[in-house]
Formats: C-alpha cells, structure tokens, sequence
C-alpha cells in the first residue's frame, strides 16, 4: 500500500505519540515500532506513562507518550528530541512541546481544543492560534470528526468510534513514512477476533487515516527510511526488556535442569516478568504471587533448599523489604537469583520513571557483611543473556545474584535476534547424593577449592539429612559455630565467592588508551555510546568502557582506569558507580549524575563530554 | 532414591546436637513426642523437613535427625511453601511460636494456612517472648507484666485456633506439653492430614512465664478444666463424666447432670462439619479448655494444584520447547 509519489529518504527518524492514557498511545507506538521493524528498521522505544491507571480526562498528569527511533542505521537510543510530535489534546501538546526542537512537525487533533479541554491543560488561550508554535510545523486536523465521518455506517456506539481515532492517526503516519498496514491489520483482525465489528471499524480508520493524508497533501511530502543493513541475518522479533527477561531465566533454568521458581509481589515496573513467567508453566515454569515482598523472597530461597533454580522479582522498594532474607540465602550458600527492575526513588518515588540509584542498595544494602554477585543488562535484549549468565554463576557460586535492570530496559524495546536454544551451553549443578565427610557424613560446607561453591544437598537425598539456618557456621562441616576466627575467615571466604566469579572483560569501544574513558553501566548504554561516536567521528579521543558485571567488577577494569587521562561517570543517579570505582581504585574519577526519572539525552552526554575533553 | 525400608527407632530421629532448651521446659515433651511418632509414619527419613522461624521453639530443627531449615523470623510459612511447591513429595513440618507466628509472621501464617499448602504447622503456645528474654507476646493476656510491660500490658490477646479458622484451615487442633500420649496422636493425626494442619500446643516456659496454662492444666484439676474432643463423641468432661457441652441458639453452654448417662442434648463433636462456625464457638471456652481435633475438612492442597496446572500446561504444549517459547506471542520477521 505505497504511494507513487516518492519519499525523501532519511537514515533515522524519531517520532512521538501523546495523548490521554485513554487514547490508546502506547497501543498506536507499539504498532507502529512492530511494523517498522518488520520492513527491517533498527528500531527503539520509549514508552513514558503516568503512574495513575485512568488519571482524569485531558489533564496533564493523564498524558501518556511512547517515543520511538527508528533507522536504516545503528539505532541505539529512542531518540533525544522528536522530528513528529502526535499530539491527541491540549495536555499532550503542553507537556510534550518544549522537547521539541524547532522546526519539528506537530499533528494535533484540532477537535480536541475544545475550551474545556484547554482549561484542564492550563492554557489561557488555543496554542493553535495564538502563535505558541510558530517555531513548528502544525499540521492540525480534526481527527475526531473524520474518525466518526469514516465509520458513521458501522453499527457501533459512539464512544467506540471515538476510541478509533488513535488507528487514525497512525494511518496518516504510515503514510508519512511509507509503512504497510498489512501488520497492523493482521494484529487488529487476531486482537477482537470475537468482536468483528470493531476489527472492521479499526481497519477503516487505519485505512482512513493512511489515504486523508495521501489525497489531502496535508503534508508537503513524505519519506522513506530504507531497511537497516547493519542488523546480522536471521529471523528476529521485537522484544522488552521484562520479557527478555523472562526468557532467559526460564531458558537458563532449563540449561540446568532445574524447575524454575518465580516467587514475585506485583510491583511497578516488575510485575511483566511474572506475567510472561505464568505463561511458561509447561517448561516447568512454578510463578508464586506471594503475600509480599518478604513472603516472595523467602518461598524462592525454600525453594532453593529444594533444588529448583529459584528467582524473585522486584524493584527497589521491594528490594528493601527483602534484605534479611537475601541476607540468609549468602549465610547458608544457595543460589538464588533477585531481579530489581529500578524505578525513581526514593520511597515510592516515581514508579513509573526509571532510575539507577539502588545500585548501592544491592551491593550494601544489607545487615553484616552479606557480598551478592551484581549484574546489569544494558539493552532490553541483553536482559535475555544476562539472565542466563546471572542464573550461571549464581549456580556454580552457590551464592545469590541480582540483575539490575531498570524502567527503561524493561518496557523500551528493539529487534532480537532470536537464539538457537542448542547453541546455549547447559549450566553445571552442584547437587551431591554422597556424604563428602569422613564416614560418608555429610561435610555440608565443603567449598570447591576453584569456584568455593558448597554442595547442594537437597532434601529427599537419602543419607544426607542436616540442618542449615541463619546462624554462623563452622567451615567445611556446616556445624553452627560462635568461634571469632571461623567468622572472620567465613566473612571473607564469602566475598572471595564473589571475588572468583569468571566474568568477561569490560567491553572498550574506542581506543585502548587516551584523553578520556567514560564508565558506563546498564541501560545508559545506548546514549552514551552513541555520544561517544558523534564525538569520534568530530575527531574527539573519547572510549567508552561500559560494564555489564559490577560485581566482581571486571578483571580489566582497573587497568584500564589508568590508562586515561580522565574517567567520567555518567549514571542515573548521584554518582553511586562512580564512588565505588573511586573507592576501589583511587582513581579521581568525575561524576555525571542525573535524576530526571528519565534516560540520559545523547545532546547532553556530548556536551558534557566535551566540556570535560578541552577543560 | 529412597533409603531401603527398615524399621527405624526414635533414637534415629535424634540429631547429633546438644539440646539447649531451658532445663524444664515444655519444649523437651513436644520434641519427645514428635520423635516417637516419626518412625510411625512410614515416611523415609530423606524426606522429613521441619522448618522454624526465630524463637525458643525455632530451634526444634536442629534437634531432629531429618532435613532442617532454621529461617528468620516470621517466615518460615513462606520458605516452606517455596520448598513444597519444588517437590510436593515432602513432608513439612512447620515449628512457630506465639511471637514468631502470630507477630511478625502473622501475615505468612494467615496466607500459608489459607492457601492449603499441605504441611503441618504446630505453633508452640507459651503466652511470652522467650529468646529475648521474657516480653509478653501477641497471645499475652491484657495486663501481663513483663520487661517492657512494667505497668502491665495493653493489648488484647489472639487466640491461635480462632486465626487459624478465620484463615480457613482444613485441620485445626489443640494439644498440651504435659500429656505425650495425646500429643502423639494429635501430630499423628495432623500428619495424616493432607492440605494445611495447623495444631496449637499449650507450652510452659518455667523461665519467664512459669504456670501459664496451670489454671487448666495443672494435674488437680485438669480433668475438670479440660475437654478432650473426639469426633462422634458427645463433649463430655470433668472427673466424673458428668459435665458437658450443649448448644443453646447460637451459643455453646455447660451443662452437668446426675448419674451414669449422658444427656441426649449435649452436643456431638463432628469435626467434618464444613462450616467452622461450631469450631469457633469452642474455640470461646477456657474453662473447660478444649483440646483435640477442632476441625478435619478436605480441600486440594495448593502444592497439588500448582502440579496439576503444570501438567496440563505441558500436555497442551505437546512437547513445544524453548525455540517456540522465544516465538510465542511474537511477530517474526527476516533479515537476509
Ligand atoms: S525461655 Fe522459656 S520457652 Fe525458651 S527455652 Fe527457656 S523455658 Fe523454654
């Protein structure tokens, strides 16, 4: 369904659609990332919603957006600013409009500019008319009327009709940037597969939408942005980061062996991992919807001691709630995997913005000295890999392991190759069905001289039977044990568990040595990266070292620090990576913090950069 | 898997660990018990867990020869359910207290019980703190002088069975530290039980709440003051049988006669009754304090359940593996 007219071609473009969080944006950007990345875009998202589930009508805080770039290039980030705003109703244009750089085209639903509706977005007066958005391209129609206008033979109710705009909209911008409807018609045709008068009514909106903007000329032109040729061959599907997520500890759990145990409380943005978990029951998948934070923390850690590949899932406030019990799982050496998926804290903060301010939290953020294996996925596919590597070493350590992903990674997503399940190696267990003792006893803190993992000796082993709790123990027997010198050595052979994980080295993009070394973590990746590049390619001596592993840290990470005039540290909180790296290794490192409950902007990152560069 | 069938002994249940309960306390009775009755299950020794919170009674775990889990406080409910939705085959026993169970693990003991997992919870009942050292307890009646009550404390007090009720328990039961016969067959019956059993043991603690349950259990006057429930039998008591329960509307009362027979209008115990409004109106009485089996009702295990789903999950799947699960839901497309 292309047009004849031809498109002027662009290499990347970022988009945005605003609107109330009933009118169905995040659906329409999802449709619309879906359908770009099946013609072969790169592509990634940003959805950004309120916390409130229906906040009132045409308020500001009920605005919901879903920002997406996407490309014939390496698209690595949603996008700073966007090249088209999607604006529903007044709200959506207020809180959006000052991320727009100018010359940006806005499409607003000039019904929506109703008195009322600008009232309730606090204007005085239509910003459509009172020369607001002279900076800006407007393109304003009245999507509402030429929704109802296309569907007034459907025998549905009005209201139904009103909530077909939104398919309209993204009609118009299919056309814009010369996308099929095939994907977007399928899915509506699979979605209200009971409801066939609305796939119908949905179809002639999209449809409607996509020739208004061909017929009316209501844009002077519209362009193409060719399939992505960087992106290696294979079959792909778009992915999130909860899902990712969810893949990979049930791919992982499988590679073991073991039944996976999710033991989870609904928190925001978490609770997609235990959604997609509940779906895998038939690969052994056992999800519990705990009472609370504790309750799920401790029925993973039982489930531990029975043997399954035992997870929880939670964000920060949960964390905090499950200290003690993760306390007890490094006590008594079982692998148990902790999911914290940040939000903007602190306390309930904002739950639905994302952050990576708890990284201390997981690190220290328990009673005594309580060392937990630390890893951080930098792309939403990444949470599929590193998931796997989490369950890894949680189960050759025998310790717990946190991922720490964050709003961002969760909800953003991209193109995923998909893996070939027997391309995975299987991961090792350390059950024991013998007594290791003298007089076959069981020696239930036997450490591996390598990996210092304990045997698993898991209940129904005839002949092993012991008692394990919370109490210090004697090494090698697992007896309790008040003796000073046994905790001191126990305290330190259980941050040399850590110690001797085998990770890979960081991954250096850039020269080995030089002017300036950015430390990066998790879901900044994809900004600081592309920061580092537009620098590179101005002839800035810029390397990015990012960490996927952060505890241990990287074998290579120190000498790397010291091969650099200057480190820089930017994260999304107030310089926690960036103390730690400081106190680790006593390298002056420079902290670029940032809190906005949003990802860094690429603009930013470059500014700064180069500001520290030629200071 | 399992060990060759032989008869084992009690002394096979007996761990190689001091044990280090207070000398005189009731704590010593209930371990007794429980031992004598392990090798009477039939139930291999690999596959015995007891599972304990924090507290005087948590410690019970390392004095049994069989897996043991000592947690923390409150949340041995929830680890055990971790543990018995891993491998349903397992026998749990879940040892609490007063603080431990009804304080700061309410919440799990109200939803492990509701859930029907099926383990055996026994909730030592001491009316007092015992490992801090003698704070009066969620079960601590009103005015109850204590190290951090000096004025005498403020809160009413819970009863145990009436929580567990409320919680909907399948098996509810009622024994004391000082009869070994009676306790046996309560854990043996618990044991038997499948889906929740929650059994309350009346327990002396001769440190800090010396003669708790004297007023009912003390050996003068027991036979009066205790009403020993069995199922099909009227509720009769006293030393010489000749006092009992009758139900007047919604109320249970005491009732006496003279002679050798029993009246027909005093109640019969019949724990099978779905409803637990009975259950409850007993769980009213201190004096006669009732103890036995309050309440015996199948429901599906929840452990049993969450299998159960599995295998249905996995028989629709018909052998689809991780490469369709990375498809499932998804639009996929090619890059050449
Ligand atoms: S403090 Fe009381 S309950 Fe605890 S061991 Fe001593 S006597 Fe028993």
């Amino acid at each position: 369904m292309t047009t004849a007219a031809p498109g002027i071609s662009r290499d990347r473009v970022t988009i945005r659609f605003a609107g109330d969080s009933g009118d169905g944006m995040q659906l329409t950007g999802t449709q619309f990332t879906t359908t770009s990345a099946m013609i072969g875009n790169d592509v990634s998202t940003f959805p950004d919603f309120p916390a409130e589930i229906r906040a009132p009508a045409g308020t500001l805080p009920g605005v919901s957006g879903f920002q997406i770039q996407f490309g014939s290039v390496n698209i690595r980030t949603p996008g700073d600013a966007p090249d088209v705003l999607v604006a529903m109703n007044p709200a959506a244009l207020k809180v959006n409009l000052h991320d727009l750089p100018d010359g940006a085209t806005i499409l607003v639903n000039e019904d929506s500019f109703s008195e009322s509706n600008l009232k309730k977005a606090g204007y005085a007066s239509n910003p459509l008319e009172d020369g607001t958005l002279k900076a800006f391209r407007v393109v304003k129609q009245p999507i509402t009327t030429l929704t109802r206008e296309a569907l007034k033979e459907i025998g549905i109710d009005s209201g139904s009709k009103d909530r077909c705009k939104n398919l309209f909209a993204l009609g118009v911008m299919y056309w814009l940037y010369d996308r099929p409807l095939e994907p977007t018609l399928e899915w509506l045709s699979t979605k209200f597969k009971k409801k066939p008068l609305l796939v119908e009514a949905n179809h002639i909106a999209l449809k409607a939408g996509f020739h208004f903007a061909d017929t009316t000329e209501v844009f002077t032109s519209h362009y193409q942005v060719p399939a992505a040729t960087h992106l290696p061959a294979g079959e792909y599907r778009q992915v999130m980061g909860n899902e990712a997520l969810a893949l990979g500890l049930t791919t992982a759990a499988q590679k073991a062996g073991l039944p996976l145990f999710y033991g989870s409380y609904p928190i925001t943005p978490a609770s997609d991992v235990l959604h997609h978990l509940s779906q895998h029951k038939h690969l052994d998948v056992r999800t519990f919807q705990a009472e609370d934070e504790m309750a799920a923390v401790c029925a993973s850690i039982g489930a531990a001691f029975g043997g399954a590949m035992a997870v929880t899932g939670t964000s920060g406030p949960g964390v905090a709630l499950k200290a003690e019990a993760i306390g007890l799982a490094v006590m008594i050496e079982l692998p148990l995997i902790i999911v914290n998926v940040q939000r903007a804290g602190p306390s309930t903060g904002m739950p639905t913005k994302t952050e990576q301010a708890d990284l201390l939290q997981v690190m220290f953020g328990r009673n005594g000295e309580s060392p937990c294996g630390v890893v951080a996925p930098a792309t939403p596919g990444e949470c599929f890999t590193l998931a796997i590597e989490a369950c890894r070493l949680a189960l050759t350590h025998m310790v717990p392991v946190f991922i720490l992903t964050d709003g961002y990674l969760a909800n953003g997503a991209e193109p995923w190759l998909l893996p070939n399940p027997d391309d995975i190696p299987e991961i090792k267990v350390n059950f024991i069905t013998e007594g290791n003792g003298p007089d076959g006893v069981l020696n239930g803190y036997q450490h591996d001289p390598e990996t210092l993992a304990r045997p698993w000796a898991i209940p129904g082993t005839p002949g092993l039977e012991h008692r394990i709790g919370g109490l210090e123990k004697w090494d090698v027997t697992g007896h309790i044990s008040y003796d000073p010198e046994n905790h001191h050595h126990m305290c330190k052979l259980r941050a040399e568990k850590i110690e001797r994980m085998v990770v890979p080295d960081a991954e250096l993009i850039g020269p080995e040595e030089g002017e300036l070394l950015v430390v990066s973590w998790g879901g900044t990746y994809g900004a600081v990266l592309t920061a580092a590049e537009e620098l590179r390619l101005a002839g800035k001596e810029i390397t990015v070292c990012h960490l996927r592993y952060i505890n241990p840290f990287p074998k290579n990470l120190e000498a790397t620090l010291r091969k650099f005039k200057k480190v820089i540290v930017p994260e999304l909180n107030l310089g926690q990576l960036c103390m730690m790296i400081r106190a680790k290794f006593m390298v002056d490192a420079i902290s670029y913090p940032k809190v906005h409950g949003r990802p860094f902007q690429v603009a930013e990152l470059v500014a700064k950069f180069s500001e520290v560069l030629s200071d | 898997m399992t060990s060759a069938v032989v008869q084992l002994k009690k002394k096979d249940f007996v761990s190689d660990q001091d044990v280090r309960w207070c000398p005189g306390c009731g704590d010593y009775a209930i371990l007794n018990a429980m031992q004598r009755i392990m090798p009477e299950l039939g139930v291999p020794k690999e596959k015995i867990v007891f599972v304990s919170g924090i507290g005087c009674s948590s410690r019970f775990p390392y004095y049994m020869n069989t897996y043991g889990f000592h947690t923390i406080h409150g949340r041995a409910p929830a680890f055990a359910t971790g543990l018995k939705c891993t491998n349903p085959d397992l026998t749990v026993w879940l040892v609490t207290g007063d603080g431990d169970g009804l304080s700061i693990g309410g919440n799990h003991l109200l939803h492990v019980i509701r859930r029907n997992v099926d383990i055996n919870i026994l909730l030592f009942n001491n009316k007092i703190y015992g490992l801090t050292k003698g704070q009066y307890s969620p079960t601590s009646e009103v005015g109850t002088v204590t190290k951090s009550t000096p004025l005498g404390s403020l809160d009413r007090p819970l009863n145990p069975l009436r929580f567990a009720l409320a919680s909907e328990a399948t098996f509810v039961a009622r024994t004391y530290d000082t009869d070994l016969k009676h306790m046996q067959q309560v854990f043996k019956a618990a044991a038997a039980h499948k889906g929740v059993s929650f059994v309350e043991i009346l327990q002396n603690c001769p440190i800090f709440n010396d003669g708790c349950w004297t007023e009912n259990l003390a050996k003068k006057v027991r036979k009066d003051k205790v009403l020993f429930l069995e199922h099909g039998k009227p509720m009769v008591y006293g030393a010489d049988k000749n006092r009992g329960l009758k139900l007047d509307g919604l109320a249970l009362e005491k009732t006496s006669w003279e002679g050798d027979e029993t009246p027909a209008d005093v109640f019969v115990h019949d724990s099978t009754v779905e409803s637990s409004v009975l259950a409850t109106l007993l769980t009213e009485f201190t004096d006669p304090i009732p103890v036995g089996i309050f309440r015996e009702v199948q429901a599906q295990p929840y452990d049993e359940a969450l299998i159960n789903q599995l295998d249905v999950a996995k028989d629709k799947s018909k052998g689809q593996g991780l490469a369709e699960l990375y498809r499932q839901g998804a639009n996929t497309w090619t890059v050449e």
